[in-house]
Protein backbone atom coordinates (compact mmCIF):
# COMPACT_ATOMS: atom_id res chain seq x y z
CA UNK A 1 0.00 0.00 0.00
CA UNK A 2 1.42 3.91 -1.13
CA UNK A 3 1.03 6.13 1.37
CA UNK A 4 0.12 9.58 0.76
CA UNK A 5 0.78 12.26 3.15
CA UNK A 6 -1.00 15.91 2.50
CA UNK A 7 1.03 18.63 4.31
CA UNK A 8 1.05 22.38 4.25
CA UNK A 9 2.92 24.03 6.54
CA UNK A 10 0.76 27.10 6.93
CA UNK A 11 -3.02 26.51 8.31
CA UNK A 12 -5.87 27.32 6.06
CA UNK A 13 -3.99 26.31 2.62
CA UNK A 14 -6.54 23.87 1.84
CA UNK A 15 -5.28 20.31 3.38
CA UNK A 16 -8.59 18.93 3.67
CA UNK A 17 -10.56 20.07 0.76
CA UNK A 18 -7.35 18.30 -1.39
CA UNK A 19 -7.74 15.12 0.82
CA UNK A 20 -11.37 15.11 0.19
CA UNK A 21 -10.91 15.88 -3.26
CA UNK A 22 -8.27 12.76 -3.36
CA UNK A 23 -10.44 10.30 -1.23
CA UNK A 24 -13.67 11.01 -3.88
CA UNK A 25 -11.38 10.19 -6.90
CA UNK A 26 -9.54 7.41 -5.65
CA UNK A 27 -11.78 5.59 -3.26
CA UNK A 28 -9.06 4.67 -1.15
CA UNK A 29 -8.97 1.69 0.86
CA UNK A 30 -7.34 3.41 3.61
CA UNK A 31 -8.45 7.45 4.66
CA UNK A 32 -6.77 8.81 8.08
CA UNK A 33 -7.16 12.47 9.39
CA UNK A 34 -4.25 13.30 11.74
CA UNK A 35 -4.98 16.98 12.14
CA UNK A 36 -6.08 15.98 15.81
CA UNK A 37 -6.24 19.33 16.90
CA UNK A 38 -8.72 20.61 14.25
CA UNK A 39 -9.82 17.13 12.71
CA UNK A 40 -11.90 18.19 9.68
CA UNK A 41 -11.81 15.60 7.05
CA UNK A 42 -14.92 13.73 8.39
CA UNK A 43 -16.87 16.72 7.95
CA UNK A 44 -16.54 16.29 4.33
CA UNK A 45 -16.00 12.35 3.79
CA UNK A 46 -18.33 10.30 2.17
CA UNK A 47 -17.61 6.74 4.47
CA UNK A 48 -20.55 5.49 5.84
CA UNK A 49 -20.33 2.26 8.09
CA UNK A 50 -19.62 0.54 11.34
CA UNK A 51 -18.49 3.28 14.00
CA UNK A 52 -15.84 2.37 16.64
CA UNK A 53 -14.56 4.46 19.63
CA UNK A 54 -12.13 4.55 22.35
CA UNK A 55 -10.81 6.96 24.61
CA UNK A 56 -7.06 8.11 23.85
CA UNK A 57 -4.88 7.74 26.83
CA UNK A 58 -1.98 10.68 26.09
CA UNK A 59 -0.09 10.47 29.19
CA UNK A 60 -0.67 10.21 33.40
CA UNK A 61 -0.92 13.11 35.46
CA UNK A 62 0.05 13.60 38.89
CA UNK A 63 -2.76 13.61 41.77
CA UNK A 64 -1.96 14.99 45.43
CA UNK A 65 -4.41 12.58 48.23
CA UNK A 66 -5.42 15.77 50.55
CA UNK A 67 -6.15 13.51 53.39
CA UNK A 68 -2.39 12.42 53.13
CA UNK A 69 -0.53 15.98 51.79
CA UNK A 70 1.01 18.05 54.77
CA UNK A 71 1.03 20.89 52.11
CA UNK A 72 5.26 20.80 52.68
CA UNK A 73 5.42 22.61 49.11
CA UNK A 74 8.39 20.11 48.57
CA UNK A 75 6.59 19.22 45.13
CA UNK A 76 5.73 22.78 44.27
CA UNK A 77 8.93 24.34 44.04
CA UNK A 78 10.74 20.79 42.09
CA UNK A 79 7.87 21.37 39.73
CA UNK A 80 9.43 22.58 36.65
CA UNK A 81 5.84 22.92 34.90
CA UNK A 82 4.43 24.95 37.40
CA UNK A 83 1.64 22.54 37.58
CA UNK A 84 1.40 22.66 40.92
CA UNK A 85 -0.90 25.43 43.52
CA UNK A 86 -1.51 26.03 46.76
CA UNK A 87 -5.11 26.96 47.05
CA UNK A 88 -6.91 27.84 50.47
CA UNK A 89 -3.85 25.83 52.13
CA UNK A 90 -4.12 23.19 49.95
CA UNK A 91 -1.64 21.52 47.50
CA UNK A 92 -3.20 20.86 44.07
CA UNK A 93 -2.04 19.89 40.55
CA UNK A 94 -3.03 22.08 37.41
CA UNK A 95 -4.33 19.46 35.30
CA UNK A 96 -3.77 21.10 32.15
CA UNK A 97 -0.18 22.31 32.86
CA UNK A 98 1.02 18.51 34.17
CA UNK A 99 3.32 16.92 31.80
CA UNK A 100 3.34 13.57 33.73
CA UNK A 101 7.08 13.65 34.64
CA UNK A 102 6.13 12.40 37.76
CA UNK A 103 8.93 13.97 39.50
CA UNK A 104 6.62 15.56 42.08
CA UNK A 105 5.59 11.44 43.34
CA UNK A 106 9.64 11.40 43.91
CA UNK A 107 9.81 13.89 46.16
CA UNK A 108 7.11 14.12 48.42
CA UNK A 109 8.07 12.74 51.87
CA UNK A 110 4.76 11.64 52.49
CA UNK A 111 3.77 9.39 49.36
CA UNK A 112 0.43 11.91 48.68
CA UNK A 113 0.71 12.17 45.24
CA UNK A 114 0.41 9.33 42.40
CA UNK A 115 -0.09 8.93 38.81
CA UNK A 116 -3.52 8.57 36.61
CA UNK A 117 -4.32 7.80 33.66
CA UNK A 118 -5.35 11.14 31.38
CA UNK A 119 -8.09 10.83 28.98
CA UNK A 120 -6.60 13.12 26.14
CA UNK A 121 -8.92 12.65 23.23
CA UNK A 122 -10.62 10.08 21.37
CA UNK A 123 -10.18 7.90 18.50
CA UNK A 124 -12.85 6.56 16.04
CA UNK A 125 -12.37 3.83 13.45
CA UNK A 126 -15.12 3.30 10.77
CA UNK A 127 -15.42 0.30 8.68
CA UNK A 128 -17.56 0.32 5.40
CA UNK A 129 -17.88 -2.59 3.96
CA UNK A 130 -17.94 -2.74 0.32
CA UNK A 131 -19.53 -4.72 -2.54
CA UNK A 132 -16.87 -6.67 -3.83
CA UNK A 133 -16.23 -7.67 -0.07
CA UNK A 134 -13.64 -5.64 1.04
CA UNK A 135 -13.93 -2.09 3.04
CA UNK A 136 -12.58 0.91 3.39
CA UNK A 137 -11.19 2.18 6.45
CA UNK A 138 -11.56 5.74 7.76
CA UNK A 139 -8.94 6.29 11.34
CA UNK A 140 -9.31 9.66 13.22
CA UNK A 141 -9.29 11.43 16.24
CA UNK A 142 -10.33 14.27 18.30
CA UNK A 143 -8.08 16.40 21.18
CA UNK A 144 -9.51 17.16 24.10
CA UNK A 145 -8.56 20.66 24.00
CA UNK A 146 -5.38 22.41 25.72
CA UNK A 147 -4.04 19.10 26.07
CA UNK A 148 -0.43 17.78 24.53
CA UNK A 149 0.67 14.74 23.04
CA UNK A 150 -0.89 14.81 19.90
CA UNK A 151 1.93 13.42 18.20
CA UNK A 152 1.37 10.44 19.96
CA UNK A 153 -2.03 10.28 19.26
CA UNK A 154 -0.70 10.75 15.19
CA UNK A 155 1.07 7.64 15.66
CA UNK A 156 -2.08 5.79 17.37
CA UNK A 157 -4.65 7.44 14.21
CA UNK A 158 -1.96 6.10 11.85
CA UNK A 159 -1.49 2.52 13.42
CA UNK A 160 -5.02 1.98 14.10
CA UNK A 161 -5.68 2.65 10.41
CA UNK A 162 -3.00 0.44 9.41
CA UNK A 163 -3.92 -2.35 11.55
CA UNK A 164 -7.10 -2.39 10.07
CA UNK A 165 -6.21 -2.44 6.70
CA UNK A 166 -2.94 -4.61 7.43
CA UNK A 167 -5.38 -8.48 6.68
CA UNK A 168 -5.29 -6.31 2.83
CA UNK A 169 -1.38 -5.82 2.86
CA UNK A 170 -0.66 -9.57 2.63
CA UNK A 171 -2.42 -10.02 -0.26
CA UNK A 172 -1.00 -11.31 -3.42
CA UNK A 173 1.38 -8.89 -4.83
CA UNK A 174 0.19 -6.98 -7.60
CA UNK A 175 0.77 -3.59 -9.60
CA UNK A 176 -0.62 -0.45 -7.83
CA UNK A 177 -3.94 0.25 -8.23
CA UNK A 178 -5.08 3.68 -6.72
CA UNK A 179 -8.63 2.13 -6.06
CA UNK A 180 -7.26 0.19 -3.40
CA UNK A 181 -4.19 0.08 -2.58
CA UNK A 182 -3.67 4.57 -1.60
CA UNK A 183 -3.62 5.42 2.04
CA UNK A 184 -5.08 9.30 2.10
CA UNK A 185 -3.92 10.96 5.30
CA UNK A 186 -4.44 14.30 6.17
CA UNK A 187 -1.90 15.97 8.42
CA UNK A 188 -1.85 19.11 10.68
CA UNK A 189 -0.33 22.64 10.13
CA UNK A 190 3.11 23.71 11.64
CA UNK A 191 6.45 21.62 11.55
CA UNK A 192 6.46 20.27 15.35
CA UNK A 193 5.63 17.21 17.45
CA UNK A 194 2.65 15.92 15.13
CA UNK A 195 3.54 17.22 11.79
CA UNK A 196 7.20 14.80 12.53
CA UNK A 197 4.83 11.94 13.92
CA UNK A 198 2.55 11.90 10.59
CA UNK A 199 5.36 11.84 8.35
CA UNK A 200 7.15 8.70 9.55
CA UNK A 201 6.88 5.56 7.29
CA UNK A 202 4.68 7.68 4.23
CA UNK A 203 5.64 7.36 0.61
CA UNK A 204 5.43 11.19 -0.17
CA UNK A 205 4.48 14.33 1.08
CA UNK A 206 1.41 16.61 -0.86
CA UNK A 207 2.29 20.24 0.00
CA UNK A 208 -0.59 22.05 -0.52
CA UNK A 209 1.05 26.01 -0.41
CA UNK A 210 -0.72 29.37 -0.84
CA UNK A 211 0.49 32.07 -2.68
CA UNK A 212 1.72 34.44 0.06
CA UNK A 213 4.87 35.93 1.60
CA UNK A 214 3.62 33.97 4.87
CA UNK A 215 2.48 30.53 2.34
CA UNK A 216 6.25 31.12 0.55
CA UNK A 217 7.98 30.99 4.49
CA UNK A 218 6.21 27.89 5.97
CA UNK A 219 7.17 25.84 2.56
CA UNK A 220 10.56 26.60 3.12
CA UNK A 221 10.60 25.52 6.57
CA UNK A 222 8.00 22.58 5.78
CA UNK A 223 10.20 21.04 2.71
CA UNK A 224 13.41 21.33 5.72
CA UNK A 225 11.72 19.11 7.94
CA UNK A 226 10.79 16.79 5.03
CA UNK A 227 14.38 16.93 4.20
CA UNK A 228 15.57 16.43 7.66
CA UNK A 229 12.97 13.66 7.50
CA UNK A 230 14.19 11.85 4.06
CA UNK A 231 10.82 11.73 2.74
CA UNK A 232 10.10 12.52 -1.04
CA UNK A 233 7.74 15.68 -1.32
CA UNK A 234 5.55 17.54 -4.24
CA UNK A 235 4.17 20.82 -4.41
CA UNK A 236 0.84 22.07 -5.76
CA UNK A 237 -0.48 25.85 -4.90
CA UNK A 238 -4.08 26.31 -4.08
CA UNK A 239 -5.67 29.93 -5.17
CA UNK A 240 -3.06 30.54 -7.29
CA UNK A 241 -4.24 33.48 -9.07
CA UNK A 242 -4.59 35.28 -5.61
CA UNK A 243 -0.89 36.09 -6.20
CA UNK A 244 0.73 35.07 -9.79
CA UNK A 245 3.97 36.81 -8.54
CA UNK A 246 3.92 34.46 -5.46
CA UNK A 247 2.64 31.42 -7.78
CA UNK A 248 5.77 31.87 -9.16
CA UNK A 249 8.34 32.36 -6.61
CA UNK A 250 7.05 29.15 -5.46
CA UNK A 251 7.70 27.25 -8.88
CA UNK A 252 10.88 28.69 -9.12
CA UNK A 253 11.89 27.92 -5.48
CA UNK A 254 10.81 23.91 -6.33
CA UNK A 255 12.48 23.97 -9.41
CA UNK A 256 15.46 25.49 -7.34
CA UNK A 257 15.11 22.60 -4.75
CA UNK A 258 14.47 19.84 -6.89
CA UNK A 259 10.80 19.00 -5.49
CA UNK A 260 8.42 18.36 -7.93
CA UNK A 261 5.31 21.05 -8.67
CA UNK A 262 2.28 19.45 -9.38
CA UNK A 263 -0.18 22.06 -10.43
CA UNK A 264 -2.32 25.01 -9.39
CA UNK A 265 -5.31 25.09 -7.88
CA UNK A 266 -7.60 28.71 -8.83
CA UNK A 267 -9.85 30.71 -6.27
CA UNK A 268 -13.34 29.06 -6.88
CA UNK A 269 -16.00 30.33 -4.68
CA UNK A 270 -17.65 26.56 -5.41
CA UNK A 271 -14.74 25.40 -2.13
CA UNK A 272 -16.58 27.20 0.33
CA UNK A 273 -20.43 26.13 -1.39
CA UNK A 274 -19.10 22.11 -1.19
CA UNK A 275 -17.46 22.12 2.01
CA UNK A 276 -20.67 23.89 3.67
CA UNK A 277 -22.67 21.25 1.91
CA UNK A 278 -20.68 18.34 3.17
CA UNK A 279 -19.25 17.47 -0.58
CA UNK A 280 -15.82 18.13 -2.58
CA UNK A 281 -15.77 20.46 -5.51
CA UNK A 282 -14.55 17.26 -7.49
CA UNK A 283 -18.74 16.47 -6.80
CA UNK A 284 -19.69 19.32 -8.81
CA UNK A 285 -18.68 20.87 -12.33
CA UNK A 286 -16.13 23.45 -11.06
CA UNK A 287 -12.33 25.10 -12.10
CA UNK A 288 -11.10 23.90 -9.15
CA UNK A 289 -12.68 20.35 -9.16
CA UNK A 290 -11.18 20.11 -12.70
CA UNK A 291 -7.29 21.61 -11.31
CA UNK A 292 -7.56 18.96 -8.41
CA UNK A 293 -8.21 16.08 -10.99
CA UNK A 294 -5.49 16.75 -12.63
CA UNK A 295 -3.15 16.95 -9.94
CA UNK A 296 -4.63 13.62 -8.53
CA UNK A 297 -3.33 12.23 -11.77
CA UNK A 298 0.23 13.59 -11.86
CA UNK A 299 0.82 12.87 -7.71
CA UNK A 300 -0.62 8.84 -8.72
CA UNK A 301 1.89 8.88 -11.43
CA UNK A 302 4.71 9.91 -8.81
CA UNK A 303 3.43 7.16 -6.34
CA UNK A 304 3.52 4.14 -8.97
CA UNK A 305 6.74 5.25 -9.88
CA UNK B 1 -4.55 44.57 28.11
CA UNK B 2 -3.53 41.30 27.18
CA UNK B 3 -5.19 40.36 23.95
CA UNK B 4 -4.41 37.01 22.95
CA UNK B 5 -5.66 36.54 18.96
CA UNK B 6 -6.73 32.85 18.11
CA UNK B 7 -8.94 30.65 15.67
CA UNK B 8 -8.80 27.11 16.16
CA UNK B 9 -8.40 26.46 12.66
CA UNK B 10 -5.51 27.79 10.33
CA UNK B 11 -5.21 30.31 8.11
CA UNK B 12 -8.38 32.31 9.32
CA UNK B 13 -6.52 35.57 9.59
CA UNK B 14 -5.23 35.62 13.15
CA UNK B 15 -1.78 37.23 12.01
CA UNK B 16 -3.96 39.93 9.89
CA UNK B 17 -5.87 40.78 12.32
CA UNK B 18 -3.30 40.58 15.41
CA UNK B 19 -0.39 42.36 13.23
CA UNK B 20 -3.13 45.33 12.14
CA UNK B 21 -4.56 45.63 15.38
CA UNK B 22 -1.29 46.00 16.94
CA UNK B 23 0.05 48.72 14.12
CA UNK B 24 -3.16 50.31 14.66
CA UNK B 25 -3.03 50.94 18.34
CA UNK B 26 1.03 52.21 18.04
CA UNK B 27 1.68 51.69 21.46
CA UNK B 28 1.61 48.36 21.87
CA UNK B 29 3.77 44.96 22.06
CA UNK B 30 3.02 42.41 18.89
CA UNK B 31 3.95 39.39 20.07
CA UNK B 32 4.05 35.94 17.25
CA UNK B 33 3.43 32.58 19.68
CA UNK B 34 3.16 31.00 16.36
CA UNK B 35 6.61 29.61 16.42
CA UNK B 36 6.49 26.77 14.00
CA UNK B 37 5.14 29.05 11.54
CA UNK B 38 5.89 32.45 12.49
CA UNK B 39 4.73 35.43 9.86
CA UNK B 40 3.72 38.34 11.88
CA UNK B 41 7.22 39.83 10.70
CA UNK B 42 6.75 39.40 7.38
CA UNK B 43 3.49 42.21 8.15
CA UNK B 44 5.18 44.36 10.51
CA UNK B 45 8.89 44.10 9.26
CA UNK B 46 10.83 45.19 12.67
CA UNK B 47 13.82 47.55 12.21
CA UNK B 48 16.62 46.81 14.67
CA UNK B 49 16.50 43.04 15.38
CA UNK B 50 18.17 41.68 17.97
CA UNK B 51 18.23 37.84 18.34
CA UNK B 52 18.27 36.04 21.11
CA UNK B 53 18.87 32.18 21.61
CA UNK B 54 15.97 29.90 23.74
CA UNK B 55 17.61 27.39 25.54
CA UNK B 56 16.21 24.14 27.24
CA UNK B 57 17.84 21.78 29.62
CA UNK B 58 18.80 18.81 29.05
CA UNK B 59 21.16 15.98 31.00
CA UNK B 60 24.57 15.15 30.97
CA UNK B 61 25.75 11.95 32.35
CA UNK B 62 29.62 11.69 34.05
CA UNK B 63 30.16 7.73 33.77
CA UNK B 64 33.09 7.80 36.10
CA UNK B 65 30.74 8.72 38.91
CA UNK B 66 27.51 7.11 37.43
CA UNK B 67 27.46 3.55 39.41
CA UNK B 68 25.04 2.26 36.83
CA UNK B 69 22.10 2.11 39.33
CA UNK B 70 19.35 2.55 36.15
CA UNK B 71 17.29 4.43 38.57
CA UNK B 72 17.11 7.53 36.22
CA UNK B 73 16.24 5.46 33.21
CA UNK B 74 14.03 3.37 34.97
CA UNK B 75 12.27 6.83 36.23
CA UNK B 76 12.00 8.51 32.97
CA UNK B 77 8.11 8.96 32.23
CA UNK B 78 9.30 10.06 28.73
CA UNK B 79 11.29 7.07 27.52
CA UNK B 80 13.94 9.83 26.78
CA UNK B 81 16.66 7.60 28.28
CA UNK B 82 17.84 4.22 27.63
CA UNK B 83 20.64 2.51 28.59
CA UNK B 84 24.00 1.55 26.54
CA UNK B 85 27.32 -0.11 27.79
CA UNK B 86 26.60 0.68 31.25
CA UNK B 87 25.55 3.94 31.19
CA UNK B 88 22.24 5.96 30.48
CA UNK B 89 21.99 8.00 27.00
CA UNK B 90 19.67 10.49 26.50
CA UNK B 91 16.98 12.03 23.61
CA UNK B 92 17.32 14.79 23.54
CA UNK B 93 14.13 15.23 21.47
CA UNK B 94 12.10 13.42 23.55
CA UNK B 95 13.63 14.93 26.70
CA UNK B 96 10.92 17.45 28.93
CA UNK B 97 13.86 19.09 30.91
CA UNK B 98 11.32 18.06 33.84
CA UNK B 99 14.74 17.48 36.06
CA UNK B 100 13.86 14.13 37.64
CA UNK B 101 17.12 11.90 36.63
CA UNK B 102 19.15 15.02 38.08
CA UNK B 103 17.09 14.53 41.19
CA UNK B 104 17.23 10.95 41.59
CA UNK B 105 20.20 9.98 41.09
CA UNK B 106 22.17 9.26 44.34
CA UNK B 107 25.72 9.76 43.52
CA UNK B 108 25.21 13.29 41.89
CA UNK B 109 26.11 12.31 38.16
CA UNK B 110 23.97 14.11 36.38
CA UNK B 111 24.44 17.63 35.40
CA UNK B 112 21.79 19.62 33.02
CA UNK B 113 23.43 21.65 30.72
CA UNK B 114 21.40 24.01 28.31
CA UNK B 115 20.72 22.64 24.49
CA UNK B 116 19.45 25.33 21.94
CA UNK B 117 15.70 24.78 20.07
CA UNK B 118 15.19 28.21 19.11
CA UNK B 119 15.12 32.40 18.86
CA UNK B 120 13.38 35.07 19.23
CA UNK B 121 13.62 38.19 17.78
CA UNK B 122 12.89 41.43 18.72
CA UNK B 123 12.77 44.38 16.98
CA UNK B 124 10.78 47.79 16.58
CA UNK B 125 7.82 48.62 13.32
CA UNK B 126 7.67 52.23 14.50
CA UNK B 127 6.40 52.29 17.93
CA UNK B 128 5.32 48.93 17.97
CA UNK B 129 7.20 46.27 19.68
CA UNK B 130 7.55 43.41 17.51
CA UNK B 131 8.48 39.86 19.02
CA UNK B 132 9.22 36.80 17.24
CA UNK B 133 9.71 33.29 18.40
CA UNK B 134 10.89 30.92 15.81
CA UNK B 135 11.26 27.03 16.73
CA UNK B 136 14.57 25.15 15.18
CA UNK B 137 13.69 22.99 12.41
CA UNK B 138 13.51 19.61 13.86
CA UNK B 139 12.15 20.27 17.43
CA UNK B 140 9.23 18.97 18.60
CA UNK B 141 7.90 21.45 21.19
CA UNK B 142 7.35 25.10 20.94
CA UNK B 143 5.92 25.42 23.90
CA UNK B 144 9.51 26.75 25.50
CA UNK B 145 9.91 29.49 22.93
CA UNK B 146 6.26 30.40 23.40
CA UNK B 147 6.74 30.97 27.16
CA UNK B 148 9.89 32.80 26.28
CA UNK B 149 7.84 35.48 24.28
CA UNK B 150 5.42 36.02 26.14
CA UNK B 151 7.90 36.54 29.24
CA UNK B 152 9.68 38.84 27.05
CA UNK B 153 6.46 40.70 25.90
CA UNK B 154 4.74 41.30 28.96
CA UNK B 155 7.92 42.71 30.08
CA UNK B 156 8.05 45.49 27.38
CA UNK B 157 4.14 45.82 27.54
CA UNK B 158 4.19 46.30 31.01
CA UNK B 159 7.02 49.08 30.40
CA UNK B 160 5.63 50.84 28.09
CA UNK B 161 2.17 50.65 28.88
CA UNK B 162 0.69 49.33 26.67
CA UNK B 163 -1.56 46.62 25.12
CA UNK B 164 0.25 43.01 24.62
CA UNK B 165 -1.42 41.47 21.72
CA UNK B 166 -0.80 37.90 21.13
CA UNK B 167 -0.94 35.80 17.94
CA UNK B 168 -1.44 32.16 19.11
CA UNK B 169 -1.06 29.24 16.76
CA UNK B 170 -3.75 27.34 15.45
CA UNK B 171 -5.34 24.54 17.19
CA UNK B 172 -6.42 24.44 20.36
CA UNK B 173 -3.43 22.00 22.12
CA UNK B 174 -0.44 22.58 24.60
CA UNK B 175 0.75 25.48 22.62
CA UNK B 176 -2.45 27.72 22.05
CA UNK B 177 -3.43 26.62 25.72
CA UNK B 178 0.08 28.21 26.92
CA UNK B 179 -0.37 31.11 24.87
CA UNK B 180 -3.75 31.92 25.90
CA UNK B 181 -3.54 31.27 30.09
CA UNK B 182 -2.48 34.59 31.42
CA UNK B 183 -4.74 36.89 28.40
CA UNK B 184 -6.94 39.18 29.82
CA UNK B 185 -9.38 39.02 26.19
CA UNK B 186 -9.48 36.62 24.03
CA UNK B 187 -10.13 37.34 20.27
CA UNK B 188 -11.37 34.27 18.35
CA UNK B 189 -10.83 34.80 14.42
CA UNK B 190 -13.47 32.17 12.63
CA UNK B 191 -14.19 31.55 8.85
CA UNK B 192 -17.63 31.38 8.26
CA UNK B 193 -17.14 27.29 6.72
CA UNK B 194 -18.66 24.31 7.87
CA UNK B 195 -14.66 23.52 8.71
CA UNK B 196 -14.23 27.21 10.51
CA UNK B 197 -17.27 26.60 12.53
CA UNK B 198 -15.93 23.21 13.68
CA UNK B 199 -12.40 24.07 14.68
CA UNK B 200 -13.87 27.69 16.69
CA UNK B 201 -15.70 25.12 18.90
CA UNK B 202 -12.66 23.68 19.74
CA UNK B 203 -11.04 26.41 20.18
CA UNK B 204 -13.94 28.44 22.33
CA UNK B 205 -14.11 25.43 24.47
CA UNK B 206 -10.63 26.04 25.70
CA UNK B 207 -11.62 29.35 26.35
CA UNK B 208 -14.69 28.68 28.11
CA UNK B 209 -13.10 26.41 30.21
CA UNK B 210 -10.15 29.33 31.12
CA UNK B 211 -13.55 31.31 31.75
CA UNK B 212 -11.94 34.18 29.73
CA UNK B 213 -13.70 37.52 28.18
CA UNK B 214 -14.29 36.72 24.95
CA UNK B 215 -15.45 37.75 21.18
CA UNK B 216 -14.85 37.37 17.58
CA UNK B 217 -14.14 38.62 14.57
CA UNK B 218 -15.56 37.17 11.21
CA UNK B 219 -13.37 37.38 8.31
CA UNK B 220 -13.96 36.05 4.93
CA UNK B 221 -17.44 36.44 4.93
CA UNK B 222 -18.86 35.37 1.41
CA UNK B 223 -22.14 35.30 2.63
CA UNK B 224 -23.49 35.15 6.56
CA UNK B 225 -22.76 31.35 7.73
CA UNK B 226 -26.09 30.82 9.58
CA UNK B 227 -24.84 27.70 12.09
CA UNK B 228 -22.05 30.01 12.86
CA UNK B 229 -24.89 33.00 14.32
CA UNK B 230 -27.09 30.46 15.63
CA UNK B 231 -24.07 29.19 18.01
CA UNK B 232 -22.73 32.74 18.97
CA UNK B 233 -26.12 33.76 19.60
CA UNK B 234 -26.95 30.92 21.70
CA UNK B 235 -23.24 30.91 23.63
CA UNK B 236 -24.08 35.33 23.98
CA UNK B 237 -20.51 35.22 22.02
CA UNK B 238 -19.77 38.96 20.81
CA UNK B 239 -19.28 39.14 16.98
CA UNK B 240 -17.11 42.19 17.19
CA UNK B 241 -16.43 42.50 13.63
CA UNK B 242 -17.29 41.13 10.17
CA UNK B 243 -14.49 41.37 7.27
CA UNK B 244 -16.40 40.50 3.74
CA UNK B 245 -14.19 38.10 1.41
CA UNK B 246 -11.85 40.58 -0.69
CA UNK B 247 -9.44 39.30 -3.51
CA UNK B 248 -7.78 42.42 -2.86
CA UNK B 249 -7.48 42.18 0.64
CA UNK B 250 -6.23 38.74 -0.30
CA UNK B 251 -3.92 39.72 -2.65
CA UNK B 252 -2.69 42.54 -0.39
CA UNK B 253 -1.61 40.00 2.66
CA UNK B 254 0.05 37.85 0.00
CA UNK B 255 2.43 40.46 -0.49
CA UNK B 256 2.64 40.93 3.46
CA UNK B 257 1.16 44.61 3.01
CA UNK B 258 -0.31 46.00 6.32
CA UNK B 259 -4.21 47.13 6.08
CA UNK B 260 -4.32 49.80 8.13
CA UNK B 261 -1.40 51.55 7.16
CA UNK B 262 -2.62 51.77 3.58
CA UNK B 263 -6.19 53.11 4.09
CA UNK B 264 -6.50 55.54 7.20
CA UNK B 265 -10.59 53.79 7.39
CA UNK B 266 -9.25 50.41 8.45
CA UNK B 267 -6.75 52.06 10.71
CA UNK B 268 -10.49 53.65 12.53
CA UNK B 269 -12.14 49.74 12.16
CA UNK B 270 -9.17 48.58 14.01
CA UNK B 271 -9.07 51.19 16.40
CA UNK B 272 -13.00 50.54 17.08
CA UNK B 273 -12.52 46.77 17.29
CA UNK B 274 -9.92 47.30 20.05
CA UNK B 275 -12.13 49.49 21.71
CA UNK B 276 -15.52 46.76 21.74
CA UNK B 277 -12.57 44.17 23.42
CA UNK B 278 -13.00 46.87 26.86
CA UNK B 279 -10.14 46.99 29.53
CA UNK B 280 -7.21 50.05 29.35
CA UNK B 281 -3.82 49.49 28.50
CA UNK B 282 -2.10 47.74 30.54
Amino acid sequence: MKKLLILSGKGGTGKTTVAAAFMRLSKASAVADCDVDAPNLGLVSDFQGERRTKDFIGAQKAFIDSNICVACGLCASKCRFSAIEKENGTYHIRDIACEGCALCTAVCPVNAISMLDDVAGKQCLLRERQKNNGSRIFSGAKLKMGRGNSGKLVTEVKSALFKAVAVKESDLVRHFDPSRDLAIIDGSPGIGCPVIASVAGVDLLLIVAEPSISGFSDLSRLLETGNQLQTKAVVCVNKWDISRENTQKIKNYCRQKEVPFVGCIPFDRKVIEAVNQGISPVDCESSSGEALRKIYREVLSRLAG
Amino acid sequence: MKIAVLSGKGGTGKTFISTNLAAALKNSVYVDCDVEEPNGRIFLQPQDVQTEDVNRLIPEFDSDICSACRKCVDFCRFNALIFIKNKPLVFKEVCHSCGACAYLCPEGAVTETERKVGVIEKGRHGTVDCITGILDIGEASGVPVIKKVLQEGEKLACKKGGDLIVDCPPGSACSVQESVADADYCLMVVEPTAFGLHNFKMVYELVELLGKDCGIVINKEVEVYKPLEDFCREKKIPVLLRIPFSKKIAGESARGILAVEENKEVENIFLALRKKTGGKAS
